[in-house]
């Protein structure tokens, strides 16, 4: 055991495109390094993401499954919603309706 | 008195409004880019969901010519039919070299993925030598 707790959970807010991805990439990053494998991503305050903002949550995802761990996502808004779809992702990713939903799922 | 203030037809009119825009090939003014996208979509009735597309494929196509490298500016030119937006994204100059082929430039990745999916035609030239330039349109009511 490393003491890292069963679930961490990070809040994201505002507009996650090319200009403020790479802050959301050094925050999993960071998370990941210290041991964080089982991660929930809240996006519902999220009005906006582009294809780098999915790129970082790929990554993510990436790094964690080679630790058996796993990403799920909070998304309630129909258009953030509708990217996921058009690019399959709603079917790598577990996505969710409520944090508690996610974090009971992981 | 009655008064009735109509739209402008611009139908009737083969020349489409021109609005054009110039942005520093960075991360930072992408959203310029996109909100004045929104803003001249919203001039034309598009629906809140095809707005939002629109915003989205702008951003993606700025993305696309900041990434694949040049020189200068991203120019965006939106052409403002009446039954649909025309938007052109360009960058000039040479790309970077790990674009080096148009094939491998032109795959474009996640992003000329989600244009191609969210708007109606599509036109993407990643030519090595003299630079990239997508053109985007959505039809009004499609």
């Amino acid at each position: 055991m490393n003491g890292a707790p069963a679930v961490s959970v990070i809040d994201l807010n505002g507009e996650i495109d090319v200009y403020t991805s790479p802050k959301v990439k050094e925050t999993l990053s960071e998370l990941i390094d210290k041991g964080h494998y089982s991660i929930v991503i809240n996006l519902e305050n999220v009005r906006y993401i582009d294809s780098t903002g999915l790129g970082v949550l790929i990554g993510g995802l990436k790094r964690v499954r080679e630790h058996s761990g796993t990403v799920h996502l909070v998304c309630t808004n129909p258009q953030i919603k509708k990217i996921f779809d058009i690019t399959g992702l709603a079917k790598i990713f577990g996505i969710y309706d409520s944090e508690k939903a996610a974090c009971d799922n992981l | 008195m009655r008064q009735s203030v109509s739209r402008p037809e611009r139908g009737d009119d083969p020349r489409p409004a021109i609005v054009e825009l110039r942005i520093p090939a960075v991360p930072e003014f992408v959203g310029v880019a996109r909100l004045a996208a929104a803003g001249i979509a919203t001039r034309l009735d598009f629906s809140i969901e095809d707005i939002e597309d629109l915003k989205l494929a702008v951003a993606e196509a700025c993305n696309c010519c900041i990434q694949n490298g040049g020189t200068g500016d991203v120019h965006i030119t939106c052409e403002v039919h009446r039954d649909r937006i025309v938007i052109v994204v360009e960058r000039s100059g040479a790309l970077e070299p790990v674009r080096a082929t148009s094939e491998d430039a032109e795959l474009g990745g996640l992003g000329v993925f989600l244009i191609r999916a969210l708007m109606d035609d599509v036109t993407y030239v990643a030519d090595p030598p003299s630079g990239t330039k997508l053109t985007l349109v959505k039809h009004l009511g499609k």
